[in-house]
């Protein structure tokens, strides 16, 4: 009797063992869906990467931390909660960023010149620049194995129409374009730099430290 | 004499004889490829140092392996039946031996190590921001600034220039200042030979000469946010001359950034922005 009651703890330990084992197992090993570059316009050439940067990403894309800052990225017209790119080796991306945030400001205020695209400027509003005002920044794209580094403004306070919760279509932005070259075949990781996480220590915490927020992978393929 | 006396004794000659014939063999071919390398005096210096360790660890190690092997064949239990071994009595003459060799290779270490440290400047680890020894003559200030995940570089005799890439002059002496200005983290030029700690308020200075012209790695040691692994670097030792052209291209290519950096300072506490507690 007492052996069956044993046999039977056993198999419901080792039961909740291989349940525990399979839930760590799953969220480990979970990652953001990957959006690859479309074929850009035959008067530009190359690969279109379309994105977006919201101050909370609300929680149609993100019900556990809506108030999270973050990417998206636009894939077949619809906004995708994701930072992990595929992009092709050897050639021209032409990149896109449409920025909903405000801006924060850089700790290191050297990111704030544009490094790595072609002509190392960005354009901005239509304007063409090499460097932005460090205390104006809201977010960095930066591949630092690529040598790309581009700084995004803010959106000043005073805008009417801020965005609250993505996707903002629609309300106040600055849209920032720019081109790089990839060299070869990889697994390169972006991040953010500005210190953009509300509510943590430094503004380091959180989305800042989630695959899928502010950082990512671009695969080069 | 008990006969089991005499094989331990046999085993602890036999030991020894092995230890002394084996350990210079281990110098002479482990010495020279011992890391890491021969990239700067300091990793010069290292590889001294981990040659001496050998060269003081082997003897200790082999004796007691080939006294445990020695000691698996020769009093193995032999085939049918249980025999008491020999019964272990105190040996004082040994355990004096013990406690003497031990003291004097703990203390002979503790003392080199002291020496070697303060001799060679830090020995290419930091030494704080008032390192007790300092190399005469002049020297090439270098700021090392880690951030989540990135190091850059500034040269204050340069215009105060930040590169994202470092890049040294070959048979220099640099000064390395190292810091942080979020977390901690951990400079580590492994082929140079330097490991220093980058805290944020701290101006952890190190002195190195690279004394080879070659590409070596950097890395962070210390673990320091989900992108820590990816926190790494190649960096260059060129000629004085190359180094020149260099840094004046930099200048040049970085001047947008220069105008906007903070006054040239040994460490940065840049101000909590409005998403920062």
């Amino acid at each position: 009797m007492l052996g069956k009651k044993l046999a039977g703890v056993g198999a419901a330990v080792a039961v909740l063992g291989v349940l525990i084992g399979l839930y760590v197992a799953a969220w480990a090993t979970s990652q953001p869906p990957t959006v690859a570059a479309v074929s850009a316009p035959a008067s530009s050439g190359g690969n279109q990467l379309t994105l977006e940067t919201v101050a909370a990403i609300g929680p149609k894309y993100s019900p556990s931390h809506p108030d999270w800052v973050s990417y998206l990225a636009r894939r077949n017209g619809k906004w995708i909660h994701s930072t992990i790119y595929t992009v092709p080796a050897n050639s021209i991306v032409h990149v896109t960023v449409y920025q909903y945030d405000g801006d924060t400001g850089l700790r290191n205020p050297f990111l704030s010149q544009v490094q790595g695209t072609v002509g190392g400027t960005v354009r901005i509003d239509g304007k063409t620049l090499s460097a932005i005002n460090p205390e104006e920044a809201s977010h960095t794209f930066v591949v630092p194995q690529l040598g790309v580094f581009v700084p995004l403004p803010g959106v000043p306070e005073e805008a009417k129409d801020q965005c609250e919760f993505a996707p903002c279509e629609g309300a106040a932005h600055r849209t920032i374009e720019f081109s790089f070259r990839t060299g070869a075949k990889g697994r390169y990781r972006w991040q953010c730099f500005v210190p953009c996480a509300a509510g943590f220590l430094n503004g380091l915490g959180g989305p800042m430290q989630t695959l899928g927020y502010m950082d990512g992978f671009l695969n080069v393929v | 004499m008990h006969p089991g006396n005499r094989t331990t004794h046999y085993g602890s000659r036999r030991s020894g004889c092995w230890s002394l014939i084996a350990t210079p063999l281990v110098i002479f071919l482990l010495g020279p490829i011992l890391p890491p390398g021969n990239g700067s005096e300091q990793a010069s210096g290292k590889v001294t140092d981990n040659t001496v360790l050998l060269a003081m660890a082997t003897p200790v190690l082999l004796l007691v392996l080939i006294y445990l092997i020695y000691s698996i064949i020769a009093f193995r239990q032999p085939k049918g039946g249980a025999l008491e071994g020999p019964a272990i009595r105190g040996d004082s003459k040994l355990q004096t031996a013990w406690i003497v060799i031990t003291s004097v290779l703990v203390l002979t270490l503790a003392v080199y190590g002291t020496v070697r440290l303060e001799a060679g400047y830090g020995a290419g680890s930091g030494s704080g921001p008032k390192p007790l020894t300092v190399p005469k003559g002049p020297k090439l200030p270098v700021q090392v600034i880690a951030q989540q995940w990135m190091f850059t570089y500034r040269y204050p005799t340069y215009g105060g220039v930040e590169t994202p890439h470092l890049v040294l002059p070959e048979g220099e002496m640099i000064e390395l200042h190292v810091t942080s200005i979020d977390v901690i983290h951990s400079f580590w030029a492994y082929q140079l030979g330097v490991k220093a700690d980058a805290n944020p308020d701290v101006d952890n200075v190190v002195f190195v000469k690279p004394t080879k012209l070659e590409s070596f790695d950097v890395h962070c040691a210390e673990l320091c946010g989900i992108w820590h692994g990816y926190m790494y670097d190649t960096g260059r030792v060129v000629t004085p001359s190359a180094f020149n052209v260099w840094i004046h291209e930099q200048q040049k290519r970085f001047a947008p950034a220069t105008k906007v950096l903070p006054k040239y300072s040994t460490t940065y506490l840049p101000e909590p922005t409005r998403r920062g507690e």
